[in-house]
């Protein structure tokens, strides 16, 4: 573990409220070694700030195991950074190389105003989630769990979108700001489950109303989503939300493929 | 003080059904107007809040997160317990009530831990109907694995994001519970007091953390479900905000802190790399269902391994030391946790630690892509596999239940798991001590409810792996949905709780008070260099192993440290706003003083239980050695700044007999 150092510049999005306009701020000669994580290396540069007594970068973090959606950096263009199915908090800066100049902002998108700079408002996705992403049965009502069989691929495939750690990359990296992978992603993995057909119809036509409602743009089929998800759930999702949407406000019966 | 923990008559199997049959209720038309705080969305808090609002009471739900999906129970991997049985292979909710107590070192309530293992089957039947997606075998029927302490395979999981499920699981009931209105969520509002009026607990103060406003909640009672306190470490498993602010605020007033001083090093956590490391990174438990751990033999190879001069797989089998095979062959790999951890830091004591701090062990799946590739090839008809075949076969088979955890390893090490053996070594990942509860999972403050982590009451002095996902969801969905009703239905003629309430303004002003000394200290030291070096501190001294010596240094030594933190702490920013480094300083001042008590308490217990290890109380082989005489009880710590007091609650023993516990 021999750690090979650098120096970095970075380019940092800093802005006060998102009533104040924001600005990169440009910081020379970061230290770091290959091993830190990336928000290590932005702990590093915030300590010092601190140590100089000025305002450290505010950015969000909270289990740096790539699982609970806190994190949330451009970098360098890309949500989440350049390396592909990865969060900000597991990308390592062995990804960088000495002199490098990286460039950090937050996730941009009408549904997401900035708070403090990195930090942005995601709760419009809870809103979505409040609108019908769920199963409804109360404690207590549940049969037993090996009542009903589902078949070992559909249960597989219905992990694959529930996989979804709701960090908004895929709504970041959309020139819409469109939140169609997640919404579709939700929509799916409850819709393959026979637990979760029952009220899909229902489900669908909310989460699409509630993700309009909240200010989410319209998906263009771009893809951009699917490339830049630290959980690479598939595009598909989307395709199947469409033609359940379509069946759902058509008035037919759910149409689950 | 009296510290009566309500355990209900009758045989242990009858005590929780009888009581729910008798208990009192409340009727719908009351819950109505009865109001419910509860804090911490995690496992326990979110799947309390939904019930309870699926009840019909009033429920007002805070978290620190911008969101409740956020909370730490969302990294939990391997899986939960269950005494299903659908394996056949033995179990029973004794045999998983026995596992447990044998396994927590014989040092939690009998009566709680048998109706957890009661309801653990109610929770996979639930979460299944929540839409959970267990992984399933291929006739469409759940799947279980096995976890460490356990003779049988009773853990269902989700691949290796079982706490992630589970969570989205009560998260999307939650979720319900709000949109209906039965719920009401703030988010982003961190719990800086609890409010006591006339004796009971009746409301919080909160930090709105993007405004910095203080404000008053109140309710007929509080329920805390704020987790463990492992960061007090500084390095831990545990997310970078986890900590012990809500339940330590809640000793400030009178509620009591249990056996602090029990805390889980898990065996199994990728090492140490340098010091601005702020975290350390789980390898979940159940890799030890596949993985091996070994050491070289001689001291010599395991040097040439750290200096990289070797490579694992330069050292033959016959110079290895499977040390836990060897020194545990009944449960082998798949012993406790505290045991895997004491016998990896006894292996790297004598010297043969294989990472360059000298602290690290191999944790190697060569046999089972072996034996996984040979099946596999077996199954495909291939009946003369090549050694090509079966290592494609079986690394296939091990990357589809583990894959996940792989990736994250070659992401945090930068070397390939499936060519070169795990590198691991123990860390703090749980707390088992917590608030003081009774069986009600009510604390010694009428109306102050604790459950999941944030409670002391099930895992004795060592949790099993895959039981706190269990204790969670029990506490939360299926234990205080009724327990909550013997003291509330005590309160329906209690009208709305006013925030005009003499106690409100009081905690508020102790709040803005507390907060203004930190902001005005105006020092020079940042936040993150106070607790890291708290850290080292508890690391050092109340570790993996204590002594006496050690602890009475250590706690002089966190009480220096908290002088200085109070002398020159530096906060940048103004209270008045969203300001992270504020929020982290009020943690880090609470942290202090747990740590203390944390030291107090493994200094009160001479004895080694689980995961309190006294280096004076061993066995020749190196095992805890257990006093049973003199120790057979709860310790509960009622804080002074002096010298926290000890209240102690006897742990009655009806039903198991206290045996030295062997995983020989």
């Amino acid at each position: 573990m021999s750690a090979n150092n650098m120096r970095l510049t970075l380019r940092i999005w800093r802005q006060k409220s998102n009533g104040h306009a924001g600005k990169f701020e440009v910081y020379n000669d970061v230290e770091a070694n290959e091993h830190m994580s990336f928000l290590e290396m932005m702990d590093v540069l915030n300590e010092k700030l601190v140590s100089q007594k000025k305002e450290p970068v505010a950015f969000a973090h909270d289990c740096r195991e790539g699982i609970c959606g806190t994190c949330n950096m451009v970098i360098n263009g890309k949500p989440h950074g350049p390396k592909g199915g990865t969060t900000t908090c597991q990308l390592h800066m062995r990804t960088f190389n000495d002199g490098d100049v990286i460039t950090v902002e937050p996730w941009r998108a009408t549904a997401f105003p900035v708070i403090k700079d990195l930090v942005v408002d995601r709760s419009s996705f809870d809103k979505i989630i409040q609108a019908g992403g769920y199963i409804s049965v109360n404690t207590g009502q549940a049969q037993d769990a090996n009542a009903i069989p589902i078949e070992k691929d559909t249960s597989s495939e219905a992990f694959d979108s529930a996989t979804c750690i709701g960090c908004g990359a895929c709504v970041a990296a959309c020139p819409n700001g469109s939140a169609m992978l997640f919404t579709a992603a939700k929509v799916n993995h409850l819709a393959m489950l026979p637990q979760g057909k029952v009220e899909n119809s229902r489900r669908v036509r909310a989460m699409v109303n509630q993700m309009d409602e909240e200010g989410f743009g319209m998906c263009s089929n771009t893809g951009a989503c699917e490339v830049e998800c630290p959980k690479e759930i598939s595009i598909t999702n989307i395709a199947k939300l469409n033609r359940m949407y379509m069946g759902a406000v058509l008035g037919k019966q759910d149409t689950v493929a | 003080m009296n510290l009566d923990p309500k355990i209900p008559e009758g045989a242990l199997a009858e005590k929780w059904t009888q009581y729910r049959g008798t208990m009192n209720l409340v009727a719908p038309n009351n819950k109505r107007r009865l109001e419910v705080i509860v804090v911490g969305t995690g496992l326990a808090g979110a799947a309390a809040a939904a019930t309870l609002g699926e009840l019909g009471y009033n429920v007002k739900a805070f978290t620190f997160h911008d969101s409740p999906r956020r909370a730490h129970s969302i990294a939990a991997q391997g899986g939960i317990n269950a005494a299903k049985n659908y394996q056949n292979d033995g179990d029973s909710v004794y045999r998983l009530f026995y596992d447990t107590i044998k396994g927590g070192d014989y040092r939690s309530r009998e009566a709680n831990v048998h109706r957890l293992a009661e309801v653990s089957r109610n929770i996979i039947d639930q979460a299944v109907a929540q839409g959970v997606p267990f992984a399933r075998e291929y006739g469409g029927l759940l799947a279980n694995r096995s976890f460490g302490g356990v003779q049988v395979s009773r853990t269902f999981y989700a691949r290796g994001q079982t706490g992630q499920q589970l969570l989205l699981g009560a998260y999307q009931s939650l979720s319900r519970q709000i949109s209906t209105g039965s719920v009401t969520m703030y988010n982003r509002h961190e719990m800086l007091d609890l409010v006591v009026s006339e004796g009971k607990a009746r409301g919080i103060i909160t930090r709105n953390l993007l405004t910095g406003k203080l404000e008053k909640h109140a309710a007929h009672c509080v329920v805390l479900a704020t987790g463990g306190y492992g960061n007090v470490f500084y390095l831990s498993t545990n997310a970078m905000n986890s900590n012990v602010t809500a339940a330590w605020r809640a000793v400030h007033r009178g509620a009591l802190m249990a056996n602090p001083c029990y805390t889980q090093i898990h065996p199994t956590c990728i090492p140490q790399s340098g010091e601005y490391q702020s975290k350390l990174t789980l390898m979940s438990e159940s890799l030890r269902n596949d993985g091996r751990v070994w050491v070289p033999n001689n001291v010599e190879d395991a040097k040439a391994i750290r200096e990289g001069r070797k490579t694992a797989k330069d050292i033959a089998e016959k110079d290895r030391d499977y040390y836990l095979e060897r020194r545990y062959p009944a449960f082998g790999n798949l012993v406790p946790r505290d045991v895997a951890s004491r016998a990896a830091r006894i292996a790297c004591g004598e010297g043969k630690g294989i990472v360059p701090t000298g602290l690290g062990v191999f944790l190697d799946f060569a046999s089972a892509f072996e034996r996984y590739g040979k099946s596999e090839a077996h199954t495909k008809g291939i009946h003369n596999p090549s050694d090509a075949q079966i290592q494609e076969f079986g690394k296939a088979v091990v990357a589809a239940k583990y894959g996940n955890l792989f990736d994250m390893y070659e992401n945090i090490m930068g070397e390939n798991p499936y060519e070169t053996p795990m590198r691991i070594f123990p860390a703090v990942h749980y707390t088992m001590g917590g608030l003081w509860v009774d069986y009600n999972l009510e604390t010694n403050v009428p109306g102050l409810f604790a459950l999941g982590e944030a409670n002391f009451s099930d895992h004795g002095a060592n949790r099993l792996g895959a039981s706190a996902l269990m204790q969670g969801l029990a506490d939360g969905y299926f234990v205080i949905p009724y327990t909550i009703g013997q003291f509330l239905s005590g309160e329906i003629r209690t009208e709305k709780i006013s925030t005009d309430l003499p106690a409100f303004d009081a905690a508020l002003n102790d709040t803005r008070n507390r907060i203004q000394k930190l902001m005005n200290i105006q020092g020079n030291t940042s936040t993150e260099n106070f607790h890291r070096r708290l850290g080292k501190i508890m690391w050092e001294y109340c570790g993996m192993s204590r002594n006496a010596e050690g602890l009475k240094k250590g706690r002089q030594m966190i009480r220096d440290l908290r002088k200085e933190f109070y002398s020159d702490l530096f906060i940048p920013g103004s209270m008045d706003e969203f300001n992270p480094e504020l929020e982290k300083a009020c943690k880090v001042a609470d942290f202090l003083e747990l740590g203390e008590t944390m030291m107090v308490d493994a200094l009160d217990r001479n004895e080694s239980c689980g995961g309190h290890f006294r280096e004076e109380y061993q066995t020749e082989e190196g095992e805890a050695d257990r006093n049973d005489d003199d120790y057979t009880y709860v310790s509960a710590w009622e804080w002074n700044d002096q010298d926290p007091v000890l209240h102690k609650e006897d742990l009655k023993f009806e039903n198991v007999k206290l045996k030295k516990r062997s995983y020989k």
